[in-house]
């Protein structure tokens, strides 16, 4: 006859298996995602960092088949692209996160909230497509403009949203103080409020454009692309994502070399842009400051 | 408040003491002219809405004329003879992000269960961090590893491997390529993990840690704590990051593109090649030639906005139910 | 010089709710007039109206009379204009933290288009100096931001802060409320010195600090005005029953 206590101990043993297997399946879990994160950063660097001379940084590609040539019109054109974007998309995320603070507890602004949350989940592709209807079809050409028109569509939604949180943040006591003094509601908004929130709104700024600066999908049939140096608004432009898409799938060796070495000095930008910006901001707060 | 109607300024003496800011203009003009551009700027998220929709369903009207309902369960995708049928497609889209969801799913949570309530405090941010890491990698980025490094070992080691020992299902037949369904599904996976692993650490935190407690003095061991107090709770917000998820992964593209072979075919095998809505977009957008063409692609293109609007409304409310949402705040 | 206030009439409502029933009140020029009464009995409410403060609440509503010296405060006059001629003080010190101590003295000047540098030192030095604040701060007025300082510090930038727009009229709500003791009897002393130079409304929980600080007081209960009269009368002899309990404790 089994002892009863004995029993008890078995119960428990396979009790304590599970809890054993339990956490053994998380960790596994965790080193199972994050092993592609170092692989593909390790593969970057590898096989990236070779490719990336001076040669690469400054020459525009050559034809397909000769080697050599390299990016430069593409982060060029990563550049203007994104420039025309934020100038887009930035004064109208901010305005419209400025609405939602100061003047939107009421049904619109429930509305402008829910379309922007909306907005955020809108594949890209498909704004590529809006954008293409919208700008390339009226301009009969594919365009920087076009491209940084479909880019600022989807740094709205972002900037809208965390404008409005860190704004959101300011205490009303400011405000309060603010027009105890006499200052109009516009300059209390823009001069006290903004500038209060401004460390804040700058990050969610930032995120917005490290998210779109690593796009492809919404240039495709944009910026569709250029072989060469384009300044002009309303010409086909190179951006980087495009390049490294182009040269990834094409069947020459060399132009996979530089595919790597164009994803490396994409996520370079990417982050030293972020870091720039976030040294700049706390540059520019007092000692004592919030 | 009747009286006369004079318009006093600043400076109006109301004792002998002049103001530094006798003379100064009220602002008025300028309030309003302040709050008609906010409001525009408000406006146009709106607009740009509206502008989305509409084109996407003036564009498509000469495809749903043509083909109506058909259109999404005929699989015949002949540009050459004006014959679009986007089942294929469809299809494609749907086993990726399956595929990929079966696989994120146990890896998401089981990461999320390892930072909320098994890992050491000092490592939580790191892994959460590194979590986050990998959701701003951009798409182009993941397939192009997925090209070279993912590709590759599925063709000469995982493949052969799983047609050994699975092959008489039917999902691992036919030459392995290497480019494929299952690719497209793994390198899904590994970009949606962060963002289910994100909410669902998000639902798992908001769990009142008395819930825990109670388990614990019952006499339950860690994992049983961890399944009958904690991830019970936070179910329906799970399910809501599982959702989003899946919306995520139906409108990848990129990544997609340059690994599922781009064939508009429906096939039981993982192997086989396939296509999906974004990337027949990506593809041939650009290229179509004829109305008819590029009006299919939009239909393709509209029924996918209204897919992924659907299903991430739902995962929203789901996660919104679960955790309240942003608490409504008024000013501090 | 400061100027006299005189109110009559006076409603306010939250919504639907009326927070201050005919109200009727003239405050002398240069003296500190106290409000006292329990919580929620209006008197915030009541000299926020005086600023017109109040209609920045949604769905706030005034009606009535509140001339300032000459000024009608709701006829003919914006309310932007007004406050620049009404200094407030709040109850939890609010100076603006990213923002250095000078550039907050100077904030009702610069963010209302005064731009006279030399001008506005010297201002920003008078109106600290005024505060009893100076001498603590002037080697950093540019360099920290004025949140930096302590609590007692705050609230005394704040009021200079809002006597740097040269007020007649100075309005605190609660200024010593979330002080110590000892920044509290700072700014008591302040309040005796400013006196002179501006009518000062005081509203306070404090029924020693009424009597310390102020020559009339005012009581205020469920939104009307009981008794209003020279504190000394007010705290040894009261008219109305109801002032009497309220000094000698028996509620509030």
């Amino acid at each position: 006859m089994p002892n009863p206590e004995t029993k008890q101990l078995e119960i428990s043993l396979w009790r304590r298996i599970t809890d054993h297997l339990a956490t053994l399946f998380a960790i596994s879990t965790v080193v199972l995602v994050l092993a592609p994160l170092i692989a593909i950063f390790a593969y970057l660097v590898i096989k990236g960092v070779g490719s990336i001379n001076l040669s690469f940084l400054t020459q525009t590609p050559k034809p397909p088949g000769e080697a050599g040539g390299g990016m430069a019109n593409a982060i060029a054109g990563s550049v203007l692209i994104l420039g025309i974007a934020s100038l887009l998309g930035v004064p109208v995320g901010i305005g419209a996160g400025i609405y939602l603070s100061e003047f939107g507890r009421n049904r619109f602004g429930d509305s402008v909230r829910f379309v922007s949350d909306v907005l955020n989940g809108v594949p890209s592709i498909v704004i590529g497509i809006v954008a293409y209807a919208l700008v390339v079809l009226r301009q009969k050409h594919f365009s920087a403009l076009a491209g940084g028109a479909a880019l600022a569509i989807m740094m709205i939604p972002t900037i809208t949203r965390t404008t409005e949180e860190m704004l959101l943040l300011v205490p009303g006591a400011l405000r309060e103080a603010a027009y105890g003094l006499g200052v109009p509601r516009w300059r209390t908004t823009l001069s006290i409020v903004l500038r209060t929130a401004t460390s804040g709104v700058i990050t969610g700024v930032m995120l917005a454009f490290a998210r779109v600066a690593g796009e492809t999908a919404p240039l495709l049939f944009t910026a569709f692309g250029n072989q060469f140096w384009n300044w002009k608004l309303d010409q086909p432009t190179a951006a980087l994502p495009l390049q490294i898409f182009t040269y990834a799938i094409s069947p020459y060796d060399d132009w996979h070399r530089q595919a790597w070495a164009g994803a490396l000095v994409l996520i370079i930008l990417i982050v030293a842009a972020v870091a720039a910006v976030r040294l700049a901001v706390r540059h520019g707060t007092l000692g004592g400051a919030a | 408040m009747t009286g006369p109607q004079r318009v006093a300024g600043a400076g109006e003496k109301t004792g002998s003491r002049v103001s530094p800011l006798a003379g100064s203009a009220d602002g008025v003009l300028r309030d309003r002219l302040f709050s008609y551009v906010i409001l525009a700027c408000a406006l146009t998220v709106l607009i740009i809405l509206f502008l989305i929709v509409y084109e996407l369903l003036s564009s498509s009207q000469l495809a749903w004329k043509a083909f109506g309902w058909h259109f999404f369960w005929t699989h015949d995708w002949d540009p050459v003879n004006d014959q679009f049928g986007a089942l294929p497609f469809i299809y494609g889209t749907l086993v990726s992000s399956l595929l990929a969801l079966l696989l994120a799913v146990p890896l998401a949570v089981g990461v999320a269960v390892f930072t909320t309530e098994m890992s050491p405090k000092w490592l939580r941010g790191p892994i959460s961090f590194l979590t986050e890491l990998l959701a701003a990698i951009p798409s182009v980025i993941y397939g192009l590893w997925a090209i070279f490094v993912l590709v590759p070992i599925l063709r000469t080691v995982v493949q052969p491997f799983l047609a050994k020992t699975l092959g008489w299902t039917g999902l691992f037949e036919g030459p392995p390529y290497g480019i494929g369904m299952l690719a497209a599904g793994i390198i899904l996976a590994v970009m949606i993990v962060p963002i289910i692993s994100s909410i669902t650490r998000e639902v798992l935190v908001v769990v009142p840690q008395q819930q825990r407690e109670a388990a614990l003095a019952l006499g339950a061991t860690r994992w049983e704590m961890i399944r009958i107090a904690v991830l019970r709770n936070a179910r329906a917000g799970i399910v809501g990051g599982i959702i989003l998820g899946l919306g995520r992964a139906l409108g990848e593209t990129m990544a997609v593109t340059m690994v599922i072979g781009n064939r508009p075919e429906i096939a039981k095998s993982l192997f086989a090649p396939g296509y999906t809505m974004a990337s027949v977009l990506a593809n041939e957008f650009s290229e179509a030639t004829g109305d008819l063409y590029l009006s299919a692609l939009v239909e393709i293109g509209l029924a996918l906005f209204i897919v992924t609007i659907i299903v991430n409304a739902m995962a929203r409310f789901l996660v919104w139910s679960v955790t309240r949402g942003q608490p409504a705040r008024g000013h501090a | 010089m400061g100027v006299g206030i005189q109110v009559e009439n006076l409603n306010a409502w939250y919504g639907s709710t009326q927070a201050l029933h005919d109200i009727r009140l003239n405050m002398e020029a240069n003296h500190a007039t106290a409000l006292i009464g329990p919580s929620g009995c209006g008197k915030s409410t009541f000299i926020r109206c005086l600023n017109r403060m109040h209609e920045t609440t949604p769905g706030a509503r005034v009606e009535g009379n509140v001339k300032i010296g000459q000024l009608d405060a709701y006829d003919g006059i914006s309310p932007t204009l007004l406050r620049r001629r009404i200094g407030m003080v709040f109850q939890k010190p609010n100076p603006f933290p990213t923002m250095s101590i000078y550039d907050n003295v100077a904030a009702g000047l610069k963010l209302n288009g005064y731009n006279n540098r030399k001008e506005m030192d010297q201002i920003v030095e008078r109106s600290l100096a005024s505060s009893a604040l100076w001498d603590e701060v002037k080697d950093f007025i540019h360099k920290k931001s004025g949140a930096s300082l302590s609590g007692g510090q705050q609230q005394r930038l704040c009021i200079a802060r809002a006597l740097a727009v040269e007020p007649e009229v100075l309005l605190m709500d609660e200024p010593c409320s979330a002080l110590d003791p000892i920044s509290t009897g700072k700014i008591e002393e302040l309040i005796f010195q400013l006196k002179t130079q501006y009518t000062i409304v005081i509203v306070t929980h404090n029924m020693q600090q009424a009597a310390r600080v102020a020559e009339y007081t005012g009581f205020f209960l469920l939104g009307r005005m009981v008794e209003f009269d020279k504190t000394e009368k007010i705290f040894t002899n009261p008219s109305d029953k109801r002032t009497e309990d309220y000094i000698t404790g028996r509620f509030g």
